[in-house]
């Protein structure tokens, strides 16, 4: 491996034995690697939250079915798939060096992210408005608010740091102080927040729905 | 090839037909909601259909299937970390149901 190649991935070094160590695992950047481990890190921490709701859930009788339309949830996961596919554009167009092609794409991708947002924080408000806090359930268990403002609080916490961070990166990106690869690795965690919520979905809204 | 050259070379047509089926998948879990079956059996087909959804994300939103070691690695340490969280289940049985030995 030339010195050259080894510069690609940002670690260079002298020797050969040295290369051969530091040779990026699975071929990978060190950022994105970096990248793939917060998502194994971070799907732990989802799945524990999935899990101990799925856990109260079974172990409480008459848990409550409060939901009784899938509009609203249905246009959220609309526009986060929308907004992953968007991402696959921006990436493809740094990729090809169309920068502004690249640029745009982010920031409509950042769009998506806070068009979600503000229907979820909606949500909520008109929840909240019903009596359902943190603490309280006007339909049965409080254990279900607490679960629900929990779960899909974690996830919109997530949405906002990726809305902030694709901002970020795209300015970044358009001042030439990153690569097509900041903004893959960025598209990384975007996808991850879109693939989360493709299970938030269907345990925390769908099962809960009034027939 | 690397994984740049790969994904320009791909283009925005495979992604697309990623998208729409991925739109069909999460269109199934809305249809499974208003199907007439126990809560058991409707956990069980949304829960296949996330993790189909989950999969196709991974490997062609997120490229995992241009790179066999990290697509290995990805999925091996996820699913030891899930698994070892079914640990509490019985315990939620034991608080719906009672501890049938103890009777």
């Amino acid at each position: 491996m030339s010195q050259a190649d080894l510069s690609i991935h940002g670690q260079v070094s002298r020797t050969g034995a040295t290369e051969i160590m530091t040779a990026p695992t699975f071929s990978v950047s060190a950022k994105k690697m970096a990248m793939w481990l917060f998502i194994i890190a971070d799907s732990a921490t989802f799945a524990g939250c999935l899990v101990a709701y799925g856990f109260t859930r079974n172990a409480t009788p008459n848990w409550p079915r409060p939901f009784h339309s899938i509009t609203n949830v249905a246009v959220m996961t609309f526009i986060l798939l929308t907004s992953s596919l968007t991402m696959l554009i921006g990436v493809r167009s740094a990729q090809k060096g169309d920068k502004a092609g690249a640029f745009r794409w982010t920031l409509i991708t950042a769009a998506f992210g806070i068009l979600f947002a503000v229907l979820h924080i909606r949500e909520w408000m008109g929840m909240i408005g019903e009596g359902a806090t943190l603490f309280h359930n006007p339909w049965g268990t409080p254990l279900f608010s607490s679960l629900f403002f929990s779960i899909t609080g974690l996830h919109l916490l997530h949405v906002t740091g990726g809305v902030v961070a694709l901002i970020a990166v795209a300015l970044k990106y358009q001042g030439g102080r990153y690569g097509a690869d900041d903004l893959e690795v960025t598209g990384l965690y975007w996808h991850f927040v879109d693939l989360v919520w493709m299970f938030v979905v269907p345990l925390v809204y769908l099962l809960n729905l009034a027939h | 090839m690397t994984t740049a050259e790969a994904h320009k070379d791909s283009g925005i047509g495979k992604d697309l037909v990623v998208y729409v089926f991925l739109l069909v998948l999460a269109a199934i879990q809305f249809v499974i909601a208003y199907q007439n079956i126990t809560a058991d059996q409707m956990f069980e087909r949304m829960l296949i259909v996330a993790i189909v959804e989950a999969g196709v994300a991974l490997l062609f939103f997120m490229h995992l299937n241009e790179n066999r070691g990290l697509r290995w690695f990805v999925v091996i340490s996820t699913v030891a970390v899930l698994l070892f969280l079914q640990y509490g289940w019985t315990d939620a049985h034991r608080l719906a149901n009672g501890v049938p030995w103890a009777k």
